[in-house]
């Protein structure tokens, strides 16, 4: 080919060789069955590569068979132009990433294409300029063009990132001939007109703009403009958004609150006044505790506490839950993505060893005509937050080790993702300090279009439009940028001269506007937007400037430290790049081709947020009638195994890896029936077998009562998790992640009132002292009245209030961890607590108690009582010990009735078996029976068999539910 | 004894290197660890090592398909380097994303009938998954197999699946003595999933290649290398050995 020939497109498609090897089509094939259309007889997936650039036919067909097909499994068909495969594929749907959206494939072979043209020496006549990925679905058995767009949208495309190409019962799309270029702009400086606008005026250019600030927000920027004599430039505006969103500054439990109502824990009414309800209840609760192997907290990304003499761990547990309701995968992904950066960038850097996910979500047999418009199916939701956790997670090497997935109908519309990760960081490389005259070094991926105005999109309500609206909120990950970038950080943190940077945070929300305004509050950044490395040209410098682009780092870097750094990150094909100074002059300066566009006291940005004084109430509603039970306690016991809540998360479970690293102790299923471990354990250092156990409490269930028992539930049922795999209790510290659907009325605040008080007594009382946290305040959905009546469901959907709390508790010695499988036939059955309110002192003492016999190895199994009460505890001993027992109520007397006993929920509550020989009793330990090795669960009370039930059939009741949404 | 000198090659995204060289070192053996682009500039590395360990992870994100543009790089930049380290009497073991590798380089099962007749396929279920196996060890040549068994550890993979491109392939493999490990269950015995995981053609776990010098399997030995790996340890005596130390033992034992 000659030189002057111009870019040409050529496509590479390639499908399995056979049905069976297709698994991406079989995939898809069981998803449409699963959701209604069990007669679609095939879908045959093909994979599309197209590449643009000097190419020709025998130059692409080299590159193909030497890169791009496995012989053994795939047919190739190499083409030109982008339409050339398909032939023969009458009902077909193609679907192609927009514009924009990360395609982290294609730029791995994009990379790999240009070496192989280097090292085949092809340079004069070859050249790969751009390639792009897609997949076509051919269809058979489909009824009708309604099933066919039905499937195209709801299964196989997700329009907020890709678009589908529909070919079948007369629709005929067009599809592309050539790329799709992202929009251009050219620099313009702007400034937006304020110091003129009225206060309608100044709620329009809040909600138009995207801004998503109060009105007293908006005239104190008015007010500190009117200072200066100008208006604001489009990125000062910009700027104060992303920092004063409730996402990055979490002003609601921040603020002054007047509380009046229920007292907190005791009968009767009062009126209190919080200044700051979070320094005032949580952080207060970690200060007055003031544990001293506590090493930072809520200063950092994430809190630190003392593993050893040389390490500590950091713990963070973030949400993602906007994001993933419009884009499920690539939501989880960048979610748990996002918190790995947080350990990434917490002190010096933290290297990031487990992770833990919870989910909320909306029951997956959800009907598919009762779902509002633009809310993704449950099932859908669930599948992709998995799949997004899986492929992040996995391909980082961190094992995802705990977690919970809740069902309820209120999560519908909002479903919740947390992500939570642990890194284990030198102790001499906790503290950083940004020094004047550093340059800023931003590391990682590059800047695009992608992930704008996240922060200020998660601040705000979900609607019907927001789909079409917020769609550029939406990021997709690229986990082996995120790895390189770990391999960099962690060669540059040890390096023989000391650590080669200064102070280091990620971006996240807000991006750079977020992580360089955070570094330099102090001393004042410049930086340059034109040299931040960007995925396309054409970027607008606001945009550049608040993109949420993943995968990145920044570093405030010493001259004479800032050759090596780069070499280091040049060495793990990692770019690295100076974008300006932290100055020492107090200002953020912005700079576009040497034109300053942005300039703001960094004292205004972040200490210029007004300070609001809410009230807050709450009182006592009708308490809830207990619905009717099942009087078999048999036929209950296999119902409540089959709870959806209760049931096996086995299928989520094995998709992630929970033992890379090879520190796995105690694993997320336990024994020979893989029953559910209360706790995960990890030894974080191969040398040592000192480990970490990981737990969580989650009980919205009880918000609805009162958010204050809802709280000390929580943390109760976390600290008992860790407590059951021999977590020690005095060396255990909390994280509280609150999710509430809004915080706009006096009701709604003095719930989350509510919930803060719970939790900081429940923290004093049991000596866990809290280090970190998060908070969600606006998971809510409003749609349209008419389309409310056609659901039958409110206009405006809120989220049931939801408090996580996770525990990290430190073990001295993994050897003598516990599992919940009973293991010895003889070995007594205990059940300590539970059955009446304690009082929480009351309760301290018996988590004590647990632990210390657990430590001293009186105990070979242990779980503790929660969804499903005292028989489901029991009943999963017993599958993932793969053995019976009998249980006996006679020895709690008469005063509680059976039902209650065996079904109730209480907090403070556990089952032990007893390691032969020992003795355990005393205040609030009941005898209950024995493990046998018979396969049969018995439970009687006195002569009376109240239930007798194989093992078997315990199993069956208990996997069977969610197996079904998994299995493909 | 002079000590043994173990090679770790990593790329972007592999990331079970550190447990691996840590089993290395357990088992009595040195390791380095290093970049592909370094080795690539500088392969003497190779001359000064006996064994030579791709360990697992997503090397390139999997992207194409597993293993396959590290398996690149190797044929582009080292392919003489490392006929020349088998040609040593030196050892080769990729474990999992490494396995992937090694057979996507040609290495394995490095047959008289040539490349591309066996490859790592998307696992049956369609999924990923994280699963202990019980392994049957196919006694021969392979320098990594005492024939003890049957071995317990985990496989983690979404690709692990063995195809082969006819019977004749299939033949081949087993007749020639390719075939190290396959999956059974507890009492040795063949089985539809979970037994055989990923639905591998003949059970197929683990190849070997002409020599017996190169090792490939999809589970993880180095994940079954400390009391507390092993999903039942709490009802297990404390004091047993590991299962996968044993195959780090056999190696090194069978240089010395």
């Amino acid at each position: 080919m000659s030189q002057d020939t111009g870019p040409s497109v050529w496509g590479v498609a390639l499908r399995a060789k056979s049905a069976s090897l297709d698994v991406r089509g079989l995939g898809a094939l069981a998803d449409v069955r699963r959701r209604g259309l069990s007669h679609i007889e095939t879908i045959r997936a093909t994979k599309l590569y197209f590449l643009r650039g000097r190419l020709d036919r025998a130059f692409v067909e080299r590159l193909a068979t030497d890169l791009l097909v496995d012989p053994v499994v795939e047919d190739c068909h190499v083409f030109e132009g982008m339409r050339g495969d398909g032939a023969g594929e009458e009902i077909r749907v193609e679907v192609h990433r927009q514009p924009g959206v990360m395609d982290p494939v294609a730029e791995t072979i994009l990379r790999t294409a240009r070496r192989m043209v280097c090292h085949w020496k092809t340079q004069d006549t070859a050249r790969v300029d751009a390639v792009q990925t897609a997949w076509r679905f051919a269809i058979t058995g489909l009824g009708n063009l309604t099933e066919l767009e039905w499937i195209a949208t709801r299964v196989l495309a997700n329009d907020c990132i890709e678009t589908a190409y529909v070919d079948g019962f007369g629709r005929s799309d067009s599809r592309p001939v050539d790329f799709a270029h992202a929009p251009q702009a050219t620099f313009a400086k702007r400034t937006v007109r304020l110091l003129s606008l009225d206060d309608d005026a100044l709620a329009t250019l809040s909600r138009d703009g995207h801004l998503f600030l109060s009105a007293a927000e908006m005239k104190a920027i008015q007010a500190y403009y009117t200072t200066l004599g100008r208006d604001p430039t489009d990125v000062e505006l910009e700027t104060l958004a992303q920092t004063w969103s409730e996402h990055c500054v979490h002003k609601t439990l921040k603020s002054d609150i007047v509380y009046r109502g229920a007292d907190f824990g005791r009968d009767g009414e009062i009126e209190v006044r919080f200044d700051n309800l979070l320094k005032s209840t949580i952080v207060a609760a970690t200060q007055e505790l003031d544990r001293d192997w506590c090493l930072s907290v809520f200063e950092d990304n994430a809190g630190v506490i003392a593993f050893d003499d040389e390490f500590g761990v950091a713990f963070k547990v973030e949400t993602h839950n906007h994001p993933s309701a419009i884009e499920p995968y690539g939501g989880a992904a960048t979610g748990i993505g996002g918190c790995i950066r947080d350990i990434m960038g917490c002190g010096l850097g933290a290297k990031p060893f487990a992770s833990t996910d919870v989910f909320c979500l909306a029951p997956p047999d959800w009907p598919e005509d009762r779902l509002p418009r633009g809310v993704l199916h449950p099932r859908r939701v669930l599948t992709g937050v998995v799949g997004g956790v899986r492929d992040y997670g996995n391909r980082m090497g961190i094992p995802t080790v705990n977690g919970a997935i809740y069902f309820e109908p209120r999560y519908l519309t909002n479903p919740l993702v947390f992500c939570g990760c642990v890194g284990l960081i030198p102790r001499n490389r906790i503290a950083k300090e940004v020094q004047a005259g550093d340059h800023i070094v931003v590391a990682g991926g590059r800047t695009g279009r992608d992930g704008i105005h996240g922060a200020t999109f998660s601040s705000s309500e979900l609607t019907d439009t927001h789909v079409d609206e917020f769609s550029h909120a939406v990021q997709i990950g690229n986990a082996i940028e995120e790895k390189k970038v770990l391999d960099a950080i962690l060669v540059a943190r040890d390096h023989e001269t000391g650590c080669l940077y200064s102070a280091m945070t990620d971006c996240g929300a807000g991006g750079l506007s977020s992580a360089v305004g955070e570094m330099g509050e102090k001393l004042g950044a410049c930086v340059d937007l034109d040299k931040v490395p960007l995925k396309y040209a054409g970027l607008r410098y606001d945009e550049i400037w608040i993109s949420e682009a993943q995968e990145r780092m920044v570093m405030s870097v010493g001259d004479e430290n800032l050759e090596t750094l780069l070499a280091v990150f040049a060495a793990e094909e990692v770019e690295a790049t100076v974008i300006g100074t932290f100055t020492g002059d107090g200002q953020l300066c912005l700079r576009f081709d040497g034109v300053v566009v942005g300039e703001l006291g960094m004292d205004f940005l972040h200490n210029g947020l007004p300070r609001e004084v809410r009230v807050a109430e709450w009182r006592r509603g009708e308490p809830k009638t207990a619905s009717p039970v099942v009087a078999d306690v048999g036929s209950r016991l296999l119902s409540a195994l089959g709870e959806l809540n209760t049931a096996s998360k086995e299928w989520v479970i094995r998709q992630y890896d929970h033992e890379v690293q090879a520190g796995s102790v105690v694993k997320p299923l336990a024994g020979r029936g893989h029953g559910p471990s209360d706790a995960a354990v990890v030894r974080p250092r191969l040398d040592s077998d000192r480990g970490i156990a990981l737990g969580c409490g989650l009980c919205p269930e009880m918000a609805d009562d009162d958010p204050y028992e809802m709280a000390l539930s929580a943390v109760d049922e976390a600290l008992r998790n860790v407590i059951c795999v021999g977590g020690d209790p005095a060396r255990t510290a909390i994280l509280d992640n609150f999710c509430w659907g809004s915080v706009d009325s006096p009701r709604a605040l003095g719930s989350l009132v509510r919930a803060c008080r719970g939790a900081q007594d429940a923290a004093v009382a049991f000596g866990l002292p809290f280090i970190s946290g998060k908070d969600s305040l606006n998971n809510q959905f409003s749609q349209s009245e008419q389309e409310a009546a056609r659901l039958q469901m409110p206009a405006r959907v809120s989220i049931p209030d939801t408090l996580l709390i996770s525990a990290i508790s430190i073990i001295p010695d993994v050897m003598c961890c516990v599992t919940m499988d009973l293991k010895q036939a003889g070995n007594r059955l205990l059940c300590v607590g539970g059955f009446v309110n304690r009082g929480l002192d009351e309760a301290a003492a018996i988590h004590g108690r647990v632990a210390a016999w657990i430590r001293d190895g009186k105990v070979v199994a242990a779980h503790d009582v929660s969804d499903g009460g005292l028989a489901v505890a029991i009943a999963e001993m017993c599958i993932a010990g793969a053995t019976g027992a009998t249980v006996n109520l006679d020895a709690f007397g008469e005063s509680v009735e059976d039902a209650a006993l065996l079904f109730g929920e209480w907090r403070c509550c556990y089952v032990l078996e007893c390691s032969a020989g020992a003795t355990i009793g005393g205040d609030a330990v009941t005898d209950i029976g024995c493990v046998t090795d018979t396969p049969t669960l018995t439970v009687s009370r006195g002569e009376v068999t109240l239930a007798e039930s194989s093992i078997d059939a315990l199993s069956e009741a208990w996997r069977r539910p969610l197996a079904a949404v998994g299995g493909v | 004894m002079a000590d043994v000198r173990v090679l770790i090659v990593r790329g972007p995204g592999t990331n079970c290197e550190l447990e691996t060289a840590h089993v290395w070192e357990q088992v009595g053996a040195r390791t380095r660890t290093m970049h592909i682009n370094a080795l690539r500039d500088d392969p003497t590395a190779l001359a000064e090592s006996q064994i030579l360990t791709i360990p697992g992870g997503f090397c390139y994100g999997d992207d194409v398909s597993a293993g396959k543009i590290m398996a690149m790089d190797l044929r582009l930049f080292l392919s003489d380097a490392l006929r020349d380290f088998v040609s040593a009497g030196k050892l080769i073991l990729g474990i999992c994303n490494g396995f992937q590798v090694l057979v996507k380089t040609g290495l394995l099962p490095g047959m008289a009938l040539g490349d591309g007749r066996v490859t790592l396929a998307f696992n049956t279920s369609g999924r990923y998954e994280d699963r202990w196996v019980h392994l049957a060890p196919v006694q021969g040549r392979c320098r990594f197999v005492d024939g003890d068994g049957p071995l317990y550890m985990p496989i983690a993979h979404a690709e692990g699946r063995i195809v082969v491109k006819d019977a004749t392939t299939l033949t081949t493999l087993c007749d020639a003595g390719h075939v190290a490990f396959r999956y059974v269950d507890e009492h040795g015995a063949s089985g539809d999933y979970p037994v055989n995981p990923n639905g591998s053609t003949d059970h197929i776990a683990a190849l070997t290649d002409d020599t017996g010098q190169v090792l490939g399997l999809m589970p993880h030995p180095e994940r079954n290398a400390h009391p507390t790996h092993h999903p039942l340890w709490t009802q297990l005596p404390k004091d047993r050995t590991p299962d996968g130390l044993r195959l780090f033992k056999t190696a090194l034992a069978s240089l010395r």
